[in-house]
């Protein structure tokens, strides 16, 4: 509210009503902790305190059903000892950033050629954005069986072009198997990037492009020195979401392929899954999954202060 | 940008990289489609055409709803998410009504809590949630889902509408207040009414999200009779090395359209919801 009106408001208020309950609940101050204390109270028991309780579980040798007992940084100490660790510390960096940047470029292109008038062009984008709404587990399956080893669509293609049978094995190689779930996360976070992007091409005005080709920029002059440079705090936001996000992705490689083979595709995620889901070890499962903390402090962060300040 | 001047440089420009974006979105939706609808002579027949069905069946589908617990799911997804966006619409607006209008001590830290715990992602709590869930005697009930949701959904709901309140002139409320109405009334009965169009989008998302949701119903749910969509379908399904990809394709197919259609119906809310959420803040 404006000062003044505030000031207004306050005035015949208090002639209104004398120093009551009604007026005590009238002050903003009382009036919005009141109103934020039960979702607060809310998040602080089930997000503050597991957030608390996990890293005392990391401190612990948990195994299920059975009380702990305390043995200070055992935990992450077995974590740094244990060279699948590393392979799946290795493994989520490569995949975050190889699909990051794939989001971005892709997403990019998409933003810079829908940002032209066709017919239908609402329906297109409504289509466009469907792999990013449509429930990851159900999108992956369809994804699974497109790369199925014996009756995958795409080797059907590769065979039909000369590749020698039976085609490459897409989940069954440690390489391809990375570069498969990279594809796939892209495939679904693609459209995030691409029409987030596209509204802020849009707000780029005319003017600017128009100026810059009386000036004799080129096509891409214009898209390196006007486009790129206004849409730069979008691209930054969107991709410190989808960081976080990809960073500690879960659903995709529990659903293709478990982590397999060899660990190949093994993300913080999965493996703190199966750790304390799959072997019962719960204090070490949440060391593994609070291995992720720093990274994401630091992401988290950065967002939260640029959000603010934007 | 400056568009292209002939037919064949505008096809250059935007039909190929359009057409091409397209392909690649709706194959796997077209795939779903098509399995879903082979009998299984076609379906595991590795000589025919894999795009086209000869002989189109339903048969998968009448198994699925007949001989698993499909329908049984998708009403627990709808319950779990309709009730989960509920909460979490209420609770957002009681975080975002606030900061959006009121001033006191405290009211940037909150902000900035809100956001931060929007961004924690669910594979940092879910082990301790997991032991949480048990003590509390809520391991396999629809409780379980719908009290742990809205830890992600209300941040979320609260930062979305955070935005959408700023953008709502205060006008009304200024003569409400000067009327004599108290802040609540005037919060519920002026402002509330004004937001519809902020409500539709921060619920469509929270649906969506809730209905997208796979780790904590993966492990707070372990009976059928208790399962969502996406965990009844890895869960059952799939039956140890067995896959009944017919099956399996025409449950992701009806598992996405509740989604789909509301999604539909509020492109542009959703859009928009989108683009401010995210990106304005």
């Amino acid at each position: 509210m404006t000062l003044r009106s505030e000031l207004l408001v306050a005035g015949v208020r208090r002639e209104r009503r004398a120093a009551s309950l009604s007026g005590w609940l009238d002050r903003q101050s009382v009036f919005s902790w009141l109103m934020m204390a039960p979702p607060l109270l809310f998040l602080a028991a089930l997000v503050g305190y597991p957030f608390c309780y996990g890293i005392l579980l990391s401190l612990q040798d948990r195994p299920v059903a059975h009380p702990g007992t305390f043995v200070g940084l055992r935990n992450f100490a077995a974590n740094f000892n244990d060279p699948i660790f590393w392979q799946v510390t290795a493994n989520t960096f490569l995949y975050t950033a190889a699909a990051t940047v794939l989001k971005m470029v892709g997403g990019l292109a998409l933003a810079v050629a829908m940002n032209q008038q066709f017919p239908l062009k609402n329906l297109v984008r409504a289509l466009l954005l469907l792999p990013f709404i449509v429930p990851t587990v159900l999108s992956t399956v369809a994804w699974m069986w497109i790369l199925d080893p014996a009756f995958s669509v795409l080797n059907w293609f590769l065979l039909a072009l000369g590749v020698p049978k039976p085609g490459p094995s897409w989940l069954g190689n440690p390489v391809l198997a990375m570069g498969s779930i990279i594809v796939i996360n892209t495939w679904r976070g693609l459209p995030f990037y691409g029409i987030t992007l596209l509204a802020g091409l849009q707000t780029v005005p005319p003017e600017l492009y128009e100026a810059a080709t009386i000036d004799g920029a080129s096509g891409w002059q214009r898209f390196r020195f006007v486009t790129l440079p206004l849409l730069q705090p979008i691209i930054l936001i969107v991709t410190l979401f989808s960081v976080i996000f990809t960073f500690a992705d879960f659903q995709l490689v529990y659903v293709l392929t478990h982590g397999g083979p060899q660990n190949a595709t093994q993300l913080f995620a999965t493996y703190a899954f199966d750790i304390a889901m799959g072997a019962g070890q719960l204090g070490r499962g949440a060391s593994v999954a609070l291995a992720m903390f720093p990274a994401l402090v630091l992401l988290i962060a950065a967002l939260t202060i640029y959000m603010r300040r934007t | 940008m400056i568009t292209g001047h002939g037919p064949v440089q505008r096809a250059l420009r935007l039909w190929l990289p359009v057409g091409f974006f397209m392909i690649v979105a709706l194959f796997p939706f077209y795939w779903m489609a098509v399995t879903s609808l082979k009998p299984n002579a076609e379906l595991y027949n590795r000589h025919m055409m894999p795009l086209l069905v000869l002989h189109p069946t339903l048969k998968h589908y009448v198994d699925l709803l007949t001989q698993t617990s499909f329908l049984l799911w998708t009403w627990n997804t709808m319950l779990v998410a309709v009730v989960s966006t509920g909460i979490s619409l209420v609770l957002g607006v009681m975080l975002a009504y606030p900061l959006a209008r009121m001033r006191f001590a405290g009211a940037g830290l909150i902000a900035m809590t809100v956001a931060a715990i929007y961004l924690v992602p669910q594979p940092l709590l879910f082990i301790p949630l997991a032991d949480v869930i048990n003590r509390l005697g809520l391991g396999n009930t629809l409780t379980s889902v719908i009290l742990t949701y809205p830890t992600m959904l209300v941040p979320f709901c609260a930062w979305l509408l955070l935005g959408y309140f700023k953008t709502v002139p205060m006008e009304l409320e200024e003569a409400a207040r000067i009327d004599g109405a108290s802040r609540l009334q005037t919060m519920r009965r002026i402002f509330l009414p004004l937001c519809t169009p902020g409500f539709i989008s921060a619920g469509i998302f929270a649906f969506t999200l809730s209905q997208n949701e796979f780790l904590y119903a993966l492990i707070f749910l372990t009976k059928s009779s208790v399962r969502t969509v996406p965990v009844g379908v890895i869960a059952e399904l799939i039956r140890g090395d067995v896959f009944y990809w017919g099956q399996l394709m025409a449950g992701a197919l009806l598992g996405s359209i509740p989604v789909a259609i509301i999604y539909s119906f509020f492109v542009e809310h959703y859009v928009a919801g989108l683009t401010s959420g995210s990106v304005k803040g």
